[in-house]
């Protein structure tokens, strides 16, 4: 058969292209598809296992799971909710967002546009580096150096900024989720940095040298061929960067007071984190407790789901950014 | 600048105005600070990890595990931790990279832009957003509490293969559709099968840039915290055995001493997070090499 086909000049190329795959590739191609499913199967299981062993603790629950603030599942009668630590993560996240994201967009702007070209790269490198560092050393660096250094500044904040909510409050203490939201925007700074960066240098060149050779200052330029063309970039980055920080635990679980009070005074002894108080309360916790901080992880991982589905079909929408949040 | 001001000049348009000039001045001040404010934090915990770390790097602390030294003692140290972070990270990678790598395979390869594929290469994405917290408490609901197994370091590296995938899966991606098409087809036209174009092909040509993208992958998990504890546990001794009973790693180990409130004990924090920074560190200098020494092969 191998020589009738070799032979056969006549013999048609279809028939020719299926006997190449017929040998051996099969198996192969099964494997590898296999391999595909096997990823999607994983990413059901985490949904699926999660329900079945979070739904044993909710029924123990003699609370509404949704609204209820406090958290002591280990108790004879359970009583908990996800009410405080949802709302400190949306919070914290936010804050973190709310910082980090002018930042990244003006590290973004400096490796693309402003930088020289030789050192852009190795600075690029630079800031990638930060996302490098295990979130336990930031925990770590938040709590030993961060904490004791934000007292002076979030007193500053509260005796001249307090008729701002978010800076009212009698008592102002380092351990606060403004800190927390500071470590939190530190991790996220690389991630929406880098993907601004590459949508940035996707700007169309054309389009760019119009504006200077039309008499735009390097900012007006920016503002008019750059911008206009990045925003959909930036904000998906920045949807990923709220993914990100919300699912943050470690550092956070060093940080934060761990209380069950929902508070807008970020500069309080307030705050905690669905992530964080899996972190804090695997240790002490019950047969309930585990299946009630199963619960939580549940909630934080369809909140996340949502959060990157969402940033991830505002990329896809503009196919010449697929490559840029890769 | 001084250019441009000539050409203003000889043309006659009028020079851009002061307002318009201090604006793009202020701008660019600003993009310059971004970039210092970006990089204060990272040399502020670079700094403080050696200053407060390079004390108790020793010997002692390379070859001891924790086992009787309470908070306040001094002494003790994390080869346990070692031990147990180059045992998890491995399993692991030897359960992402060869699902991760066929991934990448069935996409570039197979897929064909199909339906499946879509969807699957969608997941990736989303599956890189999965919190690390929640591979640990699926591992946790699946392998401990449903099928009964052990805290162990196996459960850990489980955790860890999952946030290890789809990272391996992107970059390896990126690699397989670099290969040039005319190679493939190359192989063809010579009657080679598919799978063995793949094989003998298509992997040999990308294998450096799959090895910088594993290593990077191994890197980001190395120093993943929330997934050990609560599929690892903790343990003050030498556990050897990553298939039976708890471990430690390097990233718990950090986690664990700075939640004692004693100063020997936040030194052994310390110490371990310069070595965790140090390995991590390591991991992505070598495949930066990887790359850099690969990159001026590739142009002869």
């Amino acid at each position: 058969m191998a020589t009738s086909t070799r032979t056969g000049e006549s013999g048609p190329a279809v028939r020719r292209s299926a006997f190449r795959r017929s040998r051996g590739d099969g198996p192969f191609r099964f494997v590898s598809t296999g391999a595909g499913i096997v990823l999607l199967a994983v990413m059901a299981a985490i949904g699926v296992f999660l329900v079945v062993k979070a739904v044993p603790a909710l029924q123990a629950n003699t609370s509404h799971f949704l609204t209820e603030p406090t958290w002591q599942p280990n108790a004879t009668k359970p009583v908990f909710g996800i009410g405080a630590l949802a709302f400190g993560t949306v919070l914290s996240s936010l804050l973190a967002l709310v910082i980090a994201t002018p930042v990244a967009v003006g590290v973004a702007l400096f490796i693309s546009h402003y930088a020289p070209r030789r050192l852009a790269a190795v600075l690029g490198y630079v800031v990638d580096l930060l996302a490098a560092v295990p979130s336990v050393v930031y925990g770590l660096w938040g709590v030993a150096f961060l904490v004791p250094f934000m007292v002076g500044p979030s007193k500053f904040l509260n005796e001249y900024l307090g008729w701002i909510p978010l800076f009212g409050g009698d008592t102002v203490v380092g351990k606060s989720m403004l800190t927390a939201s500071l470590v939190l925007a530190i991790m996220i700074l690389p991630i929406i940095a880098a993907i601004s960066r590459e949508v940035f240098l996707q700007a169309p060149k054309m389009q760019e040298e119009a504006a200077l050779a039309l008499g735009a200052t390097r900012w007006e330029m920016i503002k008019m061929a750059v911008l206009p063309f990045g925003r959909p970039g930036v904000i998906s980055a920045a949807m990923l960067g709220l993914g990100r920080a919300m699912g943050e635990t470690i550092a956070v679980a060093l940080i934060f007071p761990a209380t069950f009070t929902i508070s807008f005074q970020i500069l309080g002894p307030y705050g905690n984190s669905i992530a964080a108080n899996i972190a804090n309360g695997f240790g002490e916790a019950t047969e309930v407790g585990r299946g009630a901080l199963i619960a939580s992880g549940l909630v934080l991982f369809l909140i996340t789901l949502l959060v990157n589905m969402a940033a991830r079909f505002v990329i896809a929408r503009r196919k010449e950014y697929a490559r840029a949040a890769a | 600048m001084t250019t441009q001001t000539g050409i203003q000049m000889r043309t006659g348009i009028r020079p851009i105005s002061a307002a318009r000039r201090a604006t793009d001045r202020l701008v660019r001040v600003l993009v310059y600070l971004a970039f210092a404010l970006a990089v204060i934090p990272l040399l502020s915990v670079l700094w403080l990890v050696v200053k407060n770390g390079i004390g108790r790097f020793d010997i002692e602390f390379l070859t001891h595990s924790m086992r009787n030294i309470g908070a306040r003692d001094a002494g003790g140290g994390a080869y346990h931790a070692i031990i147990g972070t180059l045992e998890q990270v491995l399993l692991a990678s030897l359960i992402a990279v060869p699902i991760g790598l066929l991934t990448a395979i069935y996409l570039v390869e197979y897929g064909e832009g199909g339906r499946l594929s879509r969807i699957t290469s969608f997941f990736v994405d989303v599956m890189t957003g999965v919190p690390s917290v929640v591979a640990g408490l699926f591992i946790l609901a699946f392998w401990i509490l449903a099928l009964g197994m052990p805290f162990s370091g196996f459960a850990g590296a489980l955790a860890l293969s999952i946030l290890m995938m789809p990272v391996v899966v992107r970059s390896a991606e990126e690699m397989l559709r670099l290969v040039p098409r005319e190679l493939r087809e190359a192989s063809y036209a010579l009657g080679v099968p598919k799978w063995r174009t793949i094989v003998k092909v298509v992997l040999p040509t990308a294998f450096t840039g799959i090895v910088t993208g594993v290593m990077l992958a191994v890197a980001r998990v190395a120093g993943e915290t929330a997934p050990l504890l609560l599929t690892v546990f903790t343990t003050d001794s030498i556990n050897d055995n990553p298939f039976d009973g708890p471990q430690m790693g390097l990233p718990l180990y950090v986690f664990d001493q700075a939640g004692r409130p004693t100063d020997t004990a936040i030194n052994r924090a310390w110490t371990g997070a310069l070595t965790l920074i140090l390995i991590v560190m390591l991991l992505n200098l070598v495949a930066r090499l990887i790359t850099w020494w690969r990159s001026p092969a590739r142009r002869r």
